[in-house]
């Protein structure tokens, strides 16, 4: 346990160092660098004309589905990792539970593949 | 261990400032950006239980997954603070009705649970010590196998919530052009090109 | 008094000093990608590029940065002014966490972690929010729909991402980095080194497409496609948050070059353990595999043009997706049938 700890220390302090020395760039920037805005120049960018109104709108829905068939396969890689390092230990049963999972979200993903979910243009 | 214990503390306050902030945010992407803080943190307490694969499956799935498809809705929905706001005074009675039963049984829960004593002996998988097996081997050797049904059950699960996804979201549309590659690559010169040989001061009809 | 010295503070000042170690020649070799990038693409057009700062240009990427330190920070008026500025640090940010678990000589890693290819894969998972932070908080119309194609290109290339790790892990049986390494020290039939790109040599390839999707490179750069978004996400950023992403982004290659070197090429080890090639200390191994990675990422950007969006997600979710499916299974029924797993 405290031999596992001592492994994850370094990170906790590598991440500080990490966002720390991010902070200090950007914060170094804003001393040094002049500052005077002017509505002009703050103003966001577009093609010779003001921007119109506000950009967050409503967006294409299939951004959502990707997303959501991200989660799904994602999760699946969360089933594998385990499985990649034991499959020695677990044999030919535990391959065959696996293969058997996959192919149940292979349907999925022929379902989605034959209706037309991935087709983008 | 003394670090162990300024790491909990440090990383249990910024998970529940993480969830007040949840809550208390106005914007809707700011929370979402709390939420995910309250993940990582939740990720450091769970490696200091000597959990770390769920430590790393939990940023992987719910920072790197799920909190992507909520960033995705409320940065996308146009949501208006404002308009929400109205109502508030009509359905804050209710809110607080429902809250309160949810925590008075939240609290009666907790107050009357009791733990045999002998129970974590009598699991059938106890947890193996990290240091003479890695915790994601100790759950590959069971999970496959002892728990077949439970995780055939979850891929069932998974082809349920892909099917639904689609059959919510997807509907066809109608005059766009696609690419079909097929057709391009069967394209032949014969079918689109006739060479024809001009004679000189003739011109084609 | 004395104990709390040596057993706290000498410990994190030498966890420090280790992590400095690593951060210095990773910054320093930021820089000069940037230098070598516009050097061999000209090169590649018949030009000169960069040759007036210094001896060849050598301080040319030194210029930059000092220019980009004094130029103003423009902050756009519909911005949200704090996750603005947090966006091209958590880019940065994750760029240089990867490098704690990434071992670049035998026992020359700052943490050994038992999940240390999780750790990597979480990381690279999390790159999407720089992006979608950048693109949300500057509220404008280009900077959202290039973190918007971004963001959906990133999510799609990181499932056969996932799916290829698995099938270089179930050979090599561990989610240890340095033993993934160790176990492609032993020749395949005797004469071949036994990195892994030899048996999953499609899936190195596939890998390697993925990864240039993945941090967003040539051909595949869409979210800050010039011609047609400005600069993507990138568009209202100037100033040093600018050169964060810039330097992140190029960060993020260095790293996911050193992620192949470790799954397919072997990691630190020479090609042969005989005489002349085995006394090259490793570290210098691990350098030029990775210069050779880089080097083809760059040679990619001189050669290919870019992949129209549609293209790019039926090459993500419709070829290598299955692809890299079925590569897993071949692998794992083979390793079991044939009983030749490790462990």
């Amino acid at each position: 346990m405290e031999e596992l700890l001592t492994e994850y220390l370094p990170i906790l302090i590598f991440i500080g160092i990490a966002f720390g020395l991010a902070f200090a760039i950007v914060a170094a920037s804003l001393l040094v660098a002049p500052s005077n805005p002017d509505p002009e120049k703050t103003s966001t960018y577009e093609c010779g004309f003001e921007a119109f109104d506000d950009t967050r709108s409503k967006f294409d829905v299939r951004f959502y589905l990707v997303a959501i068939l991200f989660i799904i396969f994602d999760l699946e890689v969360a089933f594998l990792f385990p499985w990649a390092v034991s499959l020695s230990g677990i044999g030919i049963f535990g391959f065959w539970s696996m293969m058997i999972f996959l192919g149940v979200l292979t349907i999925g993903f022929i379902y989605e593949w034959r209706k037309g979910a991935l087709e983008w243009e | 261990m003394i670090a162990a214990a300024i790491a909990f503390y440090v990383f249990a306050t910024m998970a529940v400032i993480g969830g007040l902030n949840v809550i208390f945010q106005r914007n809707p992407v700011h929370s979402v950006l709390w939420l995910i803080l309250t993940f990582f943190n939740a990720a450091g307490l769970f490696v200091i239980l000597g959990a770390e694969f769920v430590a790393m499956i939990l940023v992987v799935v719910y920072v790197g997954a799920v909190a992507v498809l909520f960033l995705f809705v409320v940065m996308m929905l146009d949501i208006n603070i404002t308009v929400i706001r109205e109502g508030i005074h009509k359905y804050v009675w209710a809110g607080l009705l429902v809250g309160g039963v949810l925590l008075a049984e939240l609290v009666t829960v907790f107050t009357s649970w009791v733990m045999f004593d002998d129970a974590a002996s009598l699991s059938t998988a106890p947890t193996p010590d990290p240091n003479v097996i890695t915790n994601t081997e100790a759950l590959g050797n069971i999970l496959y196998t002892d728990y077949v049904y439970l995780f055939q059950a979850a891929g069932i699960i998974l082809l349920v919530a892909m099917i639904g996804s689609i059959v919510l979201t997807y509907r066809t549309r109608t005059g766009v052009r696609k690419q079909v590659i097929a057709d391009q690559v069967a394209r032949r010169p014969s079918d689109t090109l006739e060479m024809v040989k001009v004679e000189s001061g003739k011109g084609l009809q | 008094m004395v104990e709390f010295w040596t057993a706290y503070v000498w410990p994190v000042l030498w966890i420090i000093i280790q992590i400095l170690m690593f951060l210095v020649p990773v910054l320093i070799g930021v820089a000069y990608l940037t230098y070598a990038e516009r050097k061999i693409i000209s090169a590649m057009q018949m030009r000169i590029g960069p040759n007036v700062v210094g001896w060849f240009g050598l301080l040319q990427p030194i210029a930059d940065a000092v220019k980009l330190l004094t130029k103003e920070t423009v902050l756009p008026t519909g911005a949200s002014p704090v996750v603005f500025f947090l966006a091209p640090m958590v880019t940065f940010g994750l760029a240089m966490m990867a490098w704690a678990v990434i071992p670049v000589g035998d026992g020359w890693v700052i943490s050994n972690l038992n999940v240390g290819i999780l750790y990597l894969f979480a990381i690279s998972s999390l790159g999407v929010y720089g992006v979608v932070m950048a693109g949300w908080a500057s509220n404008s119309r280009y900077a959202f729909l290039g973190a918007m194609r971004s963001a959906a290109q990133m999510v799609s290339y990181e499932v056969s991402i996932g799916f290829i790790m698995i099938s270089v892990l179930i050979t090599a049986g561990t989610l240890n980095l340095t033993e993934l390494v160790l176990a492609q020290s032993e020749p395949l039939f005797g004469v071949l080194p036994g990195w892994y790109f030899i048996p999953h040599f499609p899936m190195f390839i596939v890998f390697f497409i993925s990864v240039l999707a993945e941090t967003n490179r040539h051909p595949f750069d869409l979210p800050e496609a010039e011609s047609e978004l400005v600069a993507g996400f990138m568009t209202e950023y100037s100033s040093m948050s600018f050169a964060l992403f810039f330097l992140g982004e190029y960060a993020n290659m260095i790293m996911m070059s050193a992620l192949i070197t470790i799954l397919f090429l072997g990691g630190w080890l020479a090609p042969y353990d005989v005489a002349p090639l085995n006394m090259i200390p490793g570290v210098v191994w691990f350098a030029l595999k990775i210069a050779m990675c880089l080097f083809v990422f760059i040679w990619t950007r001189a050669t290919f043009p870019r992949y129209r969006y549609d293209q790019l997600m039926r090459l993500g979710w419709k070829i290598f997706l299955p692809f890299s499916l079925i590569w897993l299974a071949l692998t794992a029924g083979f390793l079991v049938y044939a009983d030749a797993l490790p462990g």
